[in-house]
């Protein structure tokens, strides 16, 4: 059974493989039959013109750039949301205060809506703002999610009350509350919604392709169809700038994977 | 006196409870709440982008008359519900036979586990390239399938009838992973003594998955169709780059046809009444699934 399993993982991950061993090849070579899966040779200039290196790239951009603005909205997005998560999760908890539950009920029903929904009066209102382009159209609605407000809602509701009467009692403020005894509490939770938000954001490409239009600005998935566009016929670029986006996950993955898988399967259950 | 102190008490802390909120709630009225409405007001018009911000006119639900005569939105809705009902149990199916034979059968199961699980935390923009170049007439797909005794096979991409199921297939692989690591550790939450009794009555192993694994593991089964069938009607980007909704119609889907009605053709009007079927379209998918979940979902 082993055996089966490691046929299985050869083939989901053949993909991959396949994709590293074009991307150091010679455009004439990629097209040799059969398939040399280790080449003879290690061409990185396709590399080198992909990230800029040495003024190879004939195109105006590079994906240094691209990695910056990715891991920027991300790291914005990722913080913003957890705080505000944390904070209305919080209160919709354990503060009783009136409209609470009507409030609470208007999130669960907003829930439901598709982002494509809203992709057009988003476009409407960021246009007359004269935002468009620049990434406050992706940082700004990204700062609030209506799935992690409802996930920290849940991790807060599972925290028994007699840890807050017993501060309340000693006059200890809502907000001192919610920063010295739950957030420290809450941590766990608060790290598995990080991963999904910093994924979100980093995976996300119908709103960047609707709302950039500068290659300064563009984030990943937004440069790699860029680049492809403009060099379509050329495999092996194509191929390395696949690899540049895909390589520097994984092993941030594969290092910190007991943490990653945790968090997703935590936020998955509790869903 | 006392109750005046009282009144004032509870005032205090609503004011506490939406100054802690008022964050979130601000966000999600503004980019969500508003923008929906909006977006149902905007359907109801004939609004071209380049006639410029502001210029709609009320057209009366003509959009929604129309959408019926469009046979590239018969064919979105068509494909959409084509690609998400294939998509989801298989993915499901698949990932629950191996996520037991994984936790059964297997040495190194984490390294297994993580293998299948590279291409979901890969970005869909670079996994959809890299399947265009595994489909294309020199890739490993075709070679694999010419091997396997198929001598001319289609053009995967560029065909009327494969176009979708080669996506469908890319699909599979990209998220049969994350199903895999849900359901194992559902599996492990699993109590053995049932499983036990079942080996003194002499049960197979066909019937302890069937009989037992399987209903024990449907609260995951539910959570995974909801989710996987919500993001599957939502399919765009390997859409937009592999195929374009070509050839033809074949692999129009609801969210590229809003793209191209939006961005291409700047039919604001039009995208929006196509956005608000897919919104009924998830909801209608959804309350079904509540409905139904009593019938085979058990929570012990």
């Amino acid at each position: 059974m082993t055996i089966l399993m490691v046929i299985i993982v050869i083939g989901m991950i053949i993909p991959f493989l396949w994709m590293l061993s074009a991307s150091m090849k010679m455009e004439k070579d990629i097209l040799t039959l059969p398939i040399k899966w280790i080449p003879k040779y290690f061409y990185i200039d396709n590399y080198k013109e992909v990230w800029n290196i040495g003024g190879k790239a004939k195109v105006d951009y590079h994906f240094g750039v691209a990695y910056l603005n990715s891991l920027k909205i991300a790291f914005i997005n990722m913080f913003g949301a957890v705080l505000t998560s944390t904070l209305a999760g919080y209160a919709f908890a354990k503060i009783k205060f009136r409209g609470s539950n009507i409030i609470f009920l208007l999130y669960l029903s907003t829930m439901m809506i598709p982002s494509q929904v809203t992709l057009i009066p988003r476009f409407v209102l960021f246009n007359s703002l004269k935002m468009m382009g620049g990434h406050l159209p992706l940082i700004l609605p990204g700062l609030v999610t209506i799935t992690g407000t409802f996930l920290m809602r849940q991790y807060f509701m599972q925290i028994p009350n007699e840890l807050k009467e017993a501060a309340v009692i000693d006059g200890v403020g809502e907000f001192r509350i919610w920063w010295n005894i739950m957030v420290p509490i809450a941590k766990p939770g608060m790290a598995a919604l990080s991963i999904l938000v910093f994924l979100w954001n980093w995976n996300n490409y119908l709103d960047p392709l609707v709302f950039l239009s500068n290659w300064r600005k563009y984030t990943i998935p937004v440069a790699l169809t860029n680049f492809i566009e403009e060099s379509l016929t050329q495999y092996g670029l194509v191929m390395a700038a696949s690899a540049s986006a895909l390589i520097p996950v994984f092993i941030v993955f594969l290092v910190g994977q007991k943490f990653f898988v945790k968090g997703l399967v935590a936020g998955a259950i509790k869903g | 006196m006392r109750l005046k102190f009282k009144l004032s008490r509870q005032a205090r802390i609503d004011l506490t409870g939406y100054a802690f909120i008022a964050p979130n709630l601000l966000g999600m009225l503004i980019f969500t709440f508003f923008p929906f409405f909006f977006s149902l007001f905007i359907s109801f018009t004939d609004w071209d982008y380049t006639k410029g911000l502001g210029n709609w006119s009320f057209n009366f639900g003509a959009n929604y008359v129309e959408i019926w005569k469009d046979e590239w939105f018969i064919a979105a809705v068509k494909n959409t519900l084509i690609y998400a009902l294939t998509v989801v149990p298989i993915t499901i199916f698949l990932a629950l036979v191996l996520a037991v034979i994984i936790d059964k059968y297997c040495y190194a199961k984490t390294p297994i586990k993580l293998a299948l699980f590279m291409p979901y935390i890969s970005n869909i923009v670079a996994v959809a390239i890299i399947w265009v170049m595994m489909y294309s007439p020199w890739g490993p797909f075709t070679l694999l399938v010419q091997k396997l005794g198929w001598k001319n096979p289609p053009r995967w991409l560029g065909d009327y009838y494969w176009a979708l199921p080669a996506i469908i297939l890319m699909s599979i692989w990209s998220n049969v992973g994350y199903a895999v690591l849900i359901y194992s550790s559902a599996i492990q939450g699993l109590s053995q003594e049932v499983f036990e009794a079942a080996d003194v009555d002499g049960a197979n192993e066909i019937t302890k998955f069937f009989k037992i694994t399987i209903p024990a593991l449907s609260p995951t089964t539910f959570f995974l169709i909801t989710t996987t069938l919500i993001t599957s009607f939502q399919v765009f980007a390997p859409i937009q780059i592999m195929t374009r909704g070509g050839p033809g119609t074949s692999t129009n889907v609801l969210v590229y046809y809003i793209y191209t009605a939006a961005f291409t053709f700047f039919r604001m009007g039009y995208a929006s009444t196509i956005s608000w079927v897919l919104f009924a379209l998830l909801l209608v998918v959804t309350l079904i699934q509540w409905k139904g979940q009593k019938k085979w979902v058990s929570y012990e």
